[in-house]
């Protein structure tokens, strides 16, 4: 666990040996920022199973196979345009409810899968973890990958409906800041993957969590511009569903595919900083309680 | 001497006994205030007390394992023995880096890869070849060094019809064959093996134990090995480590560990020759029984022993006629030598009143195989009666005959003992 790289300290001259010939030392403590990255880099091939493994697991005995990715979002969209758009009657931002629907639903879907996946590292793998050593961080990166898979299938029912909408002569525009698209669903993943690192590092000691989340995340939609515009809803609330880091980067998406709404780059520097934060504290206690977590779970 | 390629410094791990609940919020907020805001020592860290599962203590944490220190150099394989509980897993966790020791350090040069259970990262829905992958990447393997060398991994599974099915149609057996294979192709500089040849048939034990025996003799690579099996231990481990409640007990050479083993008194399964007596005649006493020169009911069986002892010592009410017999047999109860004088020669033993003493020293086959003997002992007048009857009253673990010359290495294949060839007169 504590796998110190020795760099050059000469304590151990009494013994004959220098502590240079180690490969690794196990030590009781552990520096703070102590993430061996080479190693990581070591276990790639691990990152590759891991992502396979979910994506077989996924599909085995199943006759649909992937097209169940396609099958929930439609459902879903017609709920949608059902309750959204028809019955409470929200701005879809001048462009056709279904794809307007869908751009939010294919990003929350991966923000909150990977979160998911994410947040029950420790619980779902202590089997494993307690028997072998491997870089833990190896399990939430195959997460943000296999779920973006998940994603491109989405986006391919999105690029459809795009197209079919535009045909029939709907008000799409492409501009610029599409080219932004990468770095987005990249931060998309990356918000989920920290959060949800954050909560594993916690909810493995204390098991009361997991009940909340499931209903914080629910909660957690409905603040993030998912089934409205953020110019569509009042200046009182929507000051405060800007704090929302997501916000941001869903307004950016949509303004970028399909030129409705704005680009708010305060938003979204506010948003790659808040990222950086929660990385940078999710990672860190994620080391520290990799290593002795298999004694408390 | 080689410098050593692994090293123990005084490590040491801690448990919380009981369960987590919010008994340990309190805890760990009272410990978090003490040790950053007030500037003390981990209040938790300085009571505990050694690990004796049986016996209540006074605090709710325990040490598991105690100021262990010791090194093992390239090439060693070093059997770590100790009965349930002796901290023989917590050892090989805290140098699998599953977790991290309390107190000490542990200093390691080149790759560890740990197989405290086989087939770890098996999924059942996934084929044998995708777990060969994942179970190898998990070890530590890249996908090329899997490639290069899977055919060999499933050769030596014998798997290879099975190849392209999902686990979860496999028997347990293939499972841990398949398991088992992966990690035997590491090729780390350090393999830790913890208690898993128990599963798996003989066949396959004896293949895997030859596997680690070619990985550290002709590999030069260093093994761990735990394992409750002391014939396995004294056949495949060059020292040994006995652990008793977290401490570190002997270590040295694997036969002096094992014989240190067998003679801890508390050691479940380790009792008294005297405390088996199933059955006694009610003007018997007895006081005393040696089998083999030990009152214990284990012992060894050196290589090259020549004869083995029985001496029973008592008080009798009443005199009688008895013949000592003893019948040994094997894990499976099958009887394979006897001596039984009394039924074959037709010698029966007068005992008077009084203080007794009964001796018998038997003669060994010069070529006695390796493996356990198990001992029925008994008094009887042949036809008559019985006056003690204690079954399984020993065991007897051979070390095998061997000759150093390399002209005859243990024998355990060839059966007990050793047939003479008559020569025809002319």
């Amino acid at each position: 666990m504590a796998m110190v790289m020795v760099t050059g300290m000469d304590t151990d001259t009494a013994m004959g040996t220098t502590n240079k010939d180690w490969t690794y030392i196990i030590t009781p403590k552990r520096r703070w920022l102590d993430i061996d990255l080479k190693e990581l880099w070591r276990y790639r091939d691990l990152l590759y199973m891991y992502v396979k493994r979910d994506f077989v697991v996924q599909y085995k005995q199943t006759i649909l196979g992937p097209l169940w990715y396609f099958i929930s979002p439609v459902f879903t969209i017609i709920m949608y345009v059902f309750l959204f758009e028809n019955l409470a009657g929200l701005s879809t931002d001048e462009v056709p409810g279904p794809i307007f629907y869908m751009s939010g639903i294919m990003l929350w879907n991966y923000f909150s899968d990977t979160f998911n996946g994410c947040s029950n590292v420790f619980s779902a793998n202590a089997y494993i973890f307690g028997k072998v050593y491997f870089p833990r961080l190896v399990v939430p990166f195959s997460k943000v990958i296999f779920n973006l898979f998940k994603f491109g299938i989405q986006l391919l029912l999105f690029i459809i409906l795009y197209f079919w909408f535009w045909g029939h002569g709907a008000n799409l525009s492409v501009n610029l800041t599409l080219l932004l698209f990468p770095v987005l669903i990249l931060m998309i993943g990356l918000h989920g993957m920290t959060w949800g690192m954050l909560i594993s590092s916690v909810t493995y000691k204390y098991h009361d969590l997991n009940v909340v989340i499931v209903f914080i995340l629910q909660l957690f939609m409905y603040a993030t511009p998912v089934v409205y515009p953020i110019d569509g809803i009042p200046e009182k609330y929507a000051r405060w569903i800007e704090l929302n880091p997501l916000s941001s980067i869903f307004q950016a998406f949509k303004y970028g595919t399909m030129g409705c709404g704005s680009i708010d780059w305060w938003g979204l520097l506010y948003s790659f900083v808040f990222l950086l934060l929660v990385s940078t504290c999710s990672i860190l206690i994620f080391n520290r309680v990799e290593r002795n977590f298999m004694d408390t779970v | 001497m080689s410098d050593p390629i692994l090293k123990f410094e005084n490590v040491g791990k801690l448990y919380h006994l009981g369960t987590f609940g919010s008994g340990s919020l309190t805890r760990d907020l009272t410990r978090w205030w003490k040790m950053n805001i007030k500037r003390e020592p981990d209040p938790y860290l300085r009571i505990g007390e050694s690990n004796n599962r049986s016996k209540k203590g006074d605090s709710d944490v325990v040490w598991a394992l105690k100021d262990i220190s010791f090194d093992v150099n390239q090439g060693d394989v070093v059997g770590i023995i100790g009965k349930n509980g002796a901290g023989k897993s917590t050892l090989l966790k805290l140098l699998s880096r599953i977790t991290s020791p309390s107190t000490g350090l542990i200093k390691a040069k080149g790759r560890v890869a740990s197989l405290l259970e086989v087939g770890t990262g098996f999924h059942t829905e996934l084929t044998g070849r995708e777990n060969i992958y994942m179970n190898g990447t998990v070890m530590g393997m890249t996908k090329h060094e899997i490639d290069r060398k899977l055919d060999e991994i499933v050769d030596f599974a014998g798997v290879e019809r099975y190849i392209d099915t999902p686990v979860k149609r496999y028997s347990s057996g293939m499972m841990v064959r398949l398991g088992f294979a992966v990690a035997a192709f590491l090729e780390p500089e350090i393999l830790v093996v913890d208690e898993v040849l128990a599963v798996g048939d003989a066949e396959f034990q004896r293949k895997a134990i030859g596997k680690m025996q070619h990985i550290s003799t002709s590999e030069g690579r260093t093994v761990l090995f735990v394992s409750h099996n002391m014939a396995a231990i004294k056949t495949l481990c060059t020292r040994g480590l006995l652990l008793e409640k977290g401490e570190l007990k002997y270590s040295g050479s694997t036969i002096d560990t094992v014989s240190n083993y067998l003679a801890l008194e508390e050691n479940t399964g380790i009792r008294k020759i005297i405390d088996g007596i199933r059955y006694k005649k009610d003007w018997l006493n007895i006081n005393k029984i040696e089998i083999n020169g030990t009152e214990h009911n284990q012992s060894v069986i050196k290589s090259g022993q020549e004869v083995l002892t029985l001496i029973i010592e008592g008080y009798t009410k009443e005199d009688f006629k008895t013949d000592p017999m003893l019948i040994f047999k094997n894990r499976d109860g099958v009887p394979l030598a006897s001596l039984a004088e009394g039924h074959t020669k037709g010698k029966i033993e007068h005992v008077n009143k009084g203080i007794f003493r009964i001796e018998r020293t038997i003669k060994l086959p010069k070529f006695l195989s390796q493996g356990d003997l198990i001992v029925d002992l008994s008094l009887h007048h042949p036809m008559m009666e019985y006056q003690l009857r204690i079954p399984e009253a020993a065991i007897l673990l051979s070390e095998g005959y061997f000759e150093s010359g390399g002209r005859a290495g243990i024998l355990n294949e060839q059966g007990l003992c050793q047939l003479k060839r008559l020569y025809s007169p002319n």
